[in-house]
């Protein structure tokens, strides 16, 4: 027995052996990406998606609600069809998307269900519901739709629609998975994270032809959904959609703060659109046709557009003037119209009468007692750091700045600083004849409605505000808003110096905005007119009432309407006297703005 | 009744019990594969496999007895007659057999189906063993490997009329045997080098590295041995033949049915198709794969009970404990396998008589090629091809066929003393 070959034979064994458990060992130990291959064939994951918080106005009437609506899917492993062109016909569904569609769920996944045809009405639905049970591998599944019960408040409430892929990799937290819905504008993408609830996750186990095998574990990975937390929203409906009337057919903004809360009452901007047209499957068309509508109603002209503030930061002027001691009220100058131009009032005047009359040459010369305080015997250093201390308490009153309402996008406006007139003619080469017009609010500023909204708030406050905010509780709480909304800001002016203006301000509407006045509300406003080198120039008006108690304070800006006496001041009088009385009791001044038409 | 004493004390008892744990951790397997949670059945209810198995396991006790009961004498003297009867019948199957999946390889009986090719195993092995078993018979003589060559490529060219290639492949199992009993070294030499080469040729796209590489070696050779004429003229040819092959096979291939071209294209891209050709190996793979290290427990599995393997019953049960006791589940599996293929050794070794020694090496060829093969398919390291894992895979056929060729020589080697003394 010295045949070696039984030995060479065990040998075979045990290294065919040795070769198959190592083979073992690399597939099932070393290497990992079987066993997640294996949760990706039997294990799906179904996302169960909450519903999304519902936005209610201050009276807790419904701004926007979830809409069911379905969507069709398609298992590509058991689709099948026989006669194409009768498919495509009974789903109205061209030959080529179906095609497309059918090849990029074949990508995704050969037995998992990916969307044929996204968010069918309601309607369309029901008519192709008999049809499904001819074409094994498509079923209907249940999503919903954000909708809009008064299409009202379009830019304020914004829009949801599928998350882009920039924001899919924006987003850290993992949270969001393509095809998700996430809000891109207005409070639906600012409170996105209190709206959208919290994603459930069920894991199911499937088998191979996609059949539901039960849960995975018994459930022990599953997590419930989390309904998004409601929204109660400051705006004031019934002002809203008066408002909205009321600024048909022109182009501009409304903005109505309540003074003591800083909420806000309406957000008009002029013209806007029906927001249930971008809502569901409707998104994608309706989207590209309003961002090309040359009348841009996605623009949110209250926090987004922005104009020299004009006249009405004549009260701005003289209130930092009062503050600094630079004017009294007693401080008296000629209106000189050399300086600048003016229009017939008695002459000179007093602090009161250049409110009450909007002197320019008044301002003119004012302005220049509070930039040229001779610090500097230099007269352009002196300029440069009188403005720069202006600036500083103009500031304050929450302009050229971003008051940080509650959505995205706003524009802060600007306030010129020295920087930016050495930066234009050079330091020491400009002085105060170079920036005079900064004294009756034109030159290098820009400020938006917002702003101004919020500057009637300041003075209705005498002195202080909130800064302005579309949301007043979330989840049913106060507490839940963010902090900086209820927290007052101080502007640094005496309250006793805003008594002359409030009455300035009443006073001054007889004879620039007779049409505002209302029987037995005593409002105070100013009139502004902003110059708008293209065209007609802007109607501008802000206002507060009543003005003992006030409880509401407005901004009016109606776009190429010329001098803000007249369709400014009857609008911002409309709206006072709807939001206070709750009906309107001049209908001829009503007649009269709803039949202005200034939009070109 | 001294007789009888020393039979049963000859049994040899250490692979009866392996037998028994192949096919309990086999029946298990079967149950595994086709558990169902949502509607759960008794592993012992006929109306799935597990229960049907059980039948079979049944029948196969039965079978043994007859075998152990049997005049031991009986084998030697049927085998040639054996070997006639199924040759006849394979002759018959694929005229008369039922046609399944395109193969003609099966006969019903009533709910019964039988595949002929599975038994002709034992027949053969039979048959070999007396054919060889004169003393005179000499692998090292042509004549002779001639012959034992003839005996294997009867039945092989039966079963491809069915045409069944995967069974009539196990009928190579027979070289290993051949190889044990003296058939000259160069032959296997030849044959693993042609495999390596057929591997080497499938596997690398560009044939022309191939051939760099074969000259290299070649240039090698010539170098470092002595530089005679013949040799360098020899390695020269040599190395012409294997270029010339490996180009020659590209173009075979392609000339295969689209079946079995894809099979063996898959083994080198199993990703080429995934959900196509590639589908068996690949899901195969991850459900092996996903058993980790100690596997997601008994019944626990997801890959073969939801279907994702096909034939997870069968041909892929494997997968089932693979994917269910993991590495250490396999490893106990293939320890199984390799004890019993080395106690066969160990036994044939032992016999008195060529004839047991030999039939007892072709129990053990034929095994250790069922082995390899189908563990080697599941993992992805051998082309698919349909062969049982045997006494786990489910089916009667293949228990049966295996039952009765290790038995046969389980019962031979309890006789081993007595059939010393016939000779």
């Amino acid at each position: 027995m010295n045949n070696p070959r039984p030995a060479i034979l065990v040998a075979v064994i045990v290294l065919i052996a040795g070769v198959l458990l190592t083979k073992l060992f690399l597939i099932q130990v070393a290497d990992d990406s079987f066993l997640k291959r294996a949760e990706r064939n039997a294990i799906q994951r179904v996302v169960d998606h909450p519903y999304r918080g519902l936005v209610y106005d201050r009276n807790d009437k419904l701004l926007v609600y979830n809409n069911p609506v379905f969507d069709l899917m398609i298992i590509p492993k058991e689709f099948t069809v026989k006669d194409t062109a009768k498919f495509c016909q009974l789903f109205k569904i061209e030959k080529e998307e179906l095609i497309d569609k059918y090849q990029a769920a074949r990508k995704y996944s050969w037995v998992k269900p990916s969307p044929l045809m996204k968010a069918i009405s309601n309607a369309e639905f029901a008519r192709i519901q008999d049809f499904l049970i001819d074409y094994p591998g498509l079923f209907v599944m249940t999503r919903s739709v954000r909708a809009y019960p008064q299409a009202s408040a379009a830019n304020a409430l914004g829009y949801i629609g599928e998350i882009s892929g920039n924001q899919l990799k924006a987003d850290s937290t993992r949270y969001y998975r393509q095809g998700d819905y996430v809000g891109l504008a207005g409070l639906e993408r600012y409170y996105e994270d209190d709206l959208r609830g919290k994603k459930g996750v069920k894991y199911k186990m499937v088998n191979v032809r996609g059949i539901d095998k039960g849960s995975f574990k018994g459930g022990e990975y599953d997590t419930l959904s989390l309904a998004g937390k409601n929204i109660q929203s400051t705006i004031d409906l019934e002002l809203q959609l008066y408002g909205e009337k009321l600024m048909a057919g022109k182009r501009g903004s409304v903005v109505a703060i309540e003074p003591k809360t800083g909420e806000i009452l309406s957000m008009i901007s002029a013209p806007s659109y029906d927001p249930n047209i971008l809502a569901g499957s409707r998104f994608g068309k309706n989207y590209g046709v309003l961002t090309m509508d040359e009348t841009k109603p996605l623009f949110n002209r209250p926090i987004m557009a922005m104009y020299p503030p004009g006249s009405i930061f004549k009260v701005v002027q003289s209130l930092i003037g009062l503050q600094e001691g630079v004017l009294q009220t007693n401080t008296v100058f000629s209106c000189n119209q050399a300086l600048v131009k003016c229009h017939p009032h008695p002459n000179p005047t007093n602090l009161f009468g250049a409110i009450k009359y909007s002197c320019n040459p008044y301002y003119h010369q004012a302005y220049r007692k509070m930039i040229n305080r001779e610090v500097s015997s230099n007269t352009f250093k002196d300029t440069q750091i009188g403005l720069d201390q202006w600036r500083e308490s103009v500031m304050k009153f929450g302009l050229g700045q971003t008051l940080g309402i509650d959505m995205n996008n706003e524009k802060g406006g600007s306030i010129p600083s020295s920087a930016l007139y050495n930066r234009i003619y050079g330091e020491g080469r400009w002085k105060y004849s170079t920036i005079y017009s900064l004294s009756i609010g034109q030159g290098e500023m820009l400020v938006t409605p917002l702003q101004m909204a919020n500057l009637a708030a300041i003075f209705a406050n005498k002195g202080w505000y909130y800064p302005p905010h579309l949301v007043k509780t979330i989840d049913g709480e106060r507490a839940n808003i963010p902090e900086k909304f209820r927290t007052k800001v101080e502007v640094g002016i005496d309250a006793h110096h805003f008594d002359m203006v409030h009455d300035a301000m009443n006073e001054a509407l007889m004879g620039t905005a007779n049409r505002a006045i209302i029987k037995d509300i005593a409002i105070a406003g100013k009139t502004g007119t902003a110059q708008n080198p293209a065209g007609a120039d802007h109607s501008v008006f802000v206002a507060f009432a009543p003005k003992e108690d006030p409880q509401i304070a407005i901004a009016v800006y109606v776009e190429n309407s010329g001098f803000g006496g007249r369709a400014a001041a009857s609008t911002a009088s409309l709206m006072i006297e709807k939001y206070l009385r709750g009906h309107i009791t001049r209908p001829a001044l009503e007649d009269y703005v709803l039949a202005g038409k200034f939009l070109y | 009744m001294r007789q009888d004493d020393l039979y049963i004390n000859k049994i040899d008892w250490i692979t009866i019990l392996i037998y028994i744990a192949l096919v309990t951790m086999g029946w298990f397997n079967i149950y595994a594969a086709v558990y169902d949670e949502q509607a759960a059945k008794s592993i012992f209810d006929f109306s799935i496999n597990s229960g049907k198995q059980l039948v079979w396991i049944g029948t196969a006790i039965l079978l043994i007895t007859v075998i152990m009961v049997a005049d031991y004498r009986l084998f030697d003297n049927l085998s040639m007659i054996l070997f006639g009867f199924f040759l006849f019948i394979l002759l018959l199957t694929p005229f008369f057999g039922k046609e399944i999946n395109g193969q003609r390889a099966w006969f019903e009986i009533g709910v019964f189906r039988l595949q002929p090719a599975e038994f002709a195993k034992f027949a053969t092995a039979l048959a070999l063993a007396k054919f060889m078993e004169s003393p005179t018979f000499d692998l090292s003589k042509t004549k002779f490997q001639m012959r034992a060559l003839g005996i294997i490529a009867l039945p092989v060219a039966l079963i491809m009329l069915q045409p069944d290639t995967g069974t009539a492949m196990v009928y190579s199992a027979f070289g290993i045997m051949l190889f044990r009993e003296g058939m000259p070294q160069r032959y296997y030499v030849f044959a693993l080098s042609f495999v390596a080469i057929s591997l080497l040729s499938l596997g690398i796209e560009e044939n022309l590295y191939l051939a760099a590489g074969v000259g290299v070696v070649i240039a090698a050779l010539i170098l470092i041995g002595k530089k005679t004429w013949q040799r360098i003229t020899a390695l020269t040819t040599i190395g012409l033949i294997v270029i010339a092959y490996s180009y020659s096979l590209d173009y075979v291939v392609s000339k295969l049915p689209d079946h079995q071209q894809n099979r063996i294209m898959v083994l080198f891209n199993p990703d080429l198709d995934p959900l196509g050709v590639g589908w068996n190996v690949t899901q195969s793979k991850i459900a092996i794969g996903s058993g980790g290290f100690m596997g997601k427990g008994y019944l626990e599995g997801t890959q073969t009970k939801f279907d994702f393997v096909p034939e997870q019953h069968t041909d892929f049960i494997f997968c089932t404990l693979g994917e269910e006791f993991g590495w250490v589940g396999s490893a106990v599996m293939i320890g199984l396998f390799v004890a019993l293929l080395i106690r066969l050794v160990f036994l044939a070794e032992r016999q008195k008589t060529r004839f047991s020694r030999i039939y007892g090496y072709c129990v053990m060829s034929i095994l250790l090629f069922h082995f390899t093969i189908n563990i080697a398919m599941t993992i992805g390291l051998f082309p698919v091809v349909g062969i049982p894992l045997p006494f786990f895979s489910y089916g009667g056929s293949s228990l049966w066929s295996f039952t009765i060729l290790l038995f046969i020589f389980i019962k031979l080697d309890s006789h081993r003393i007595q059939l010393l003394g016939r000779h």
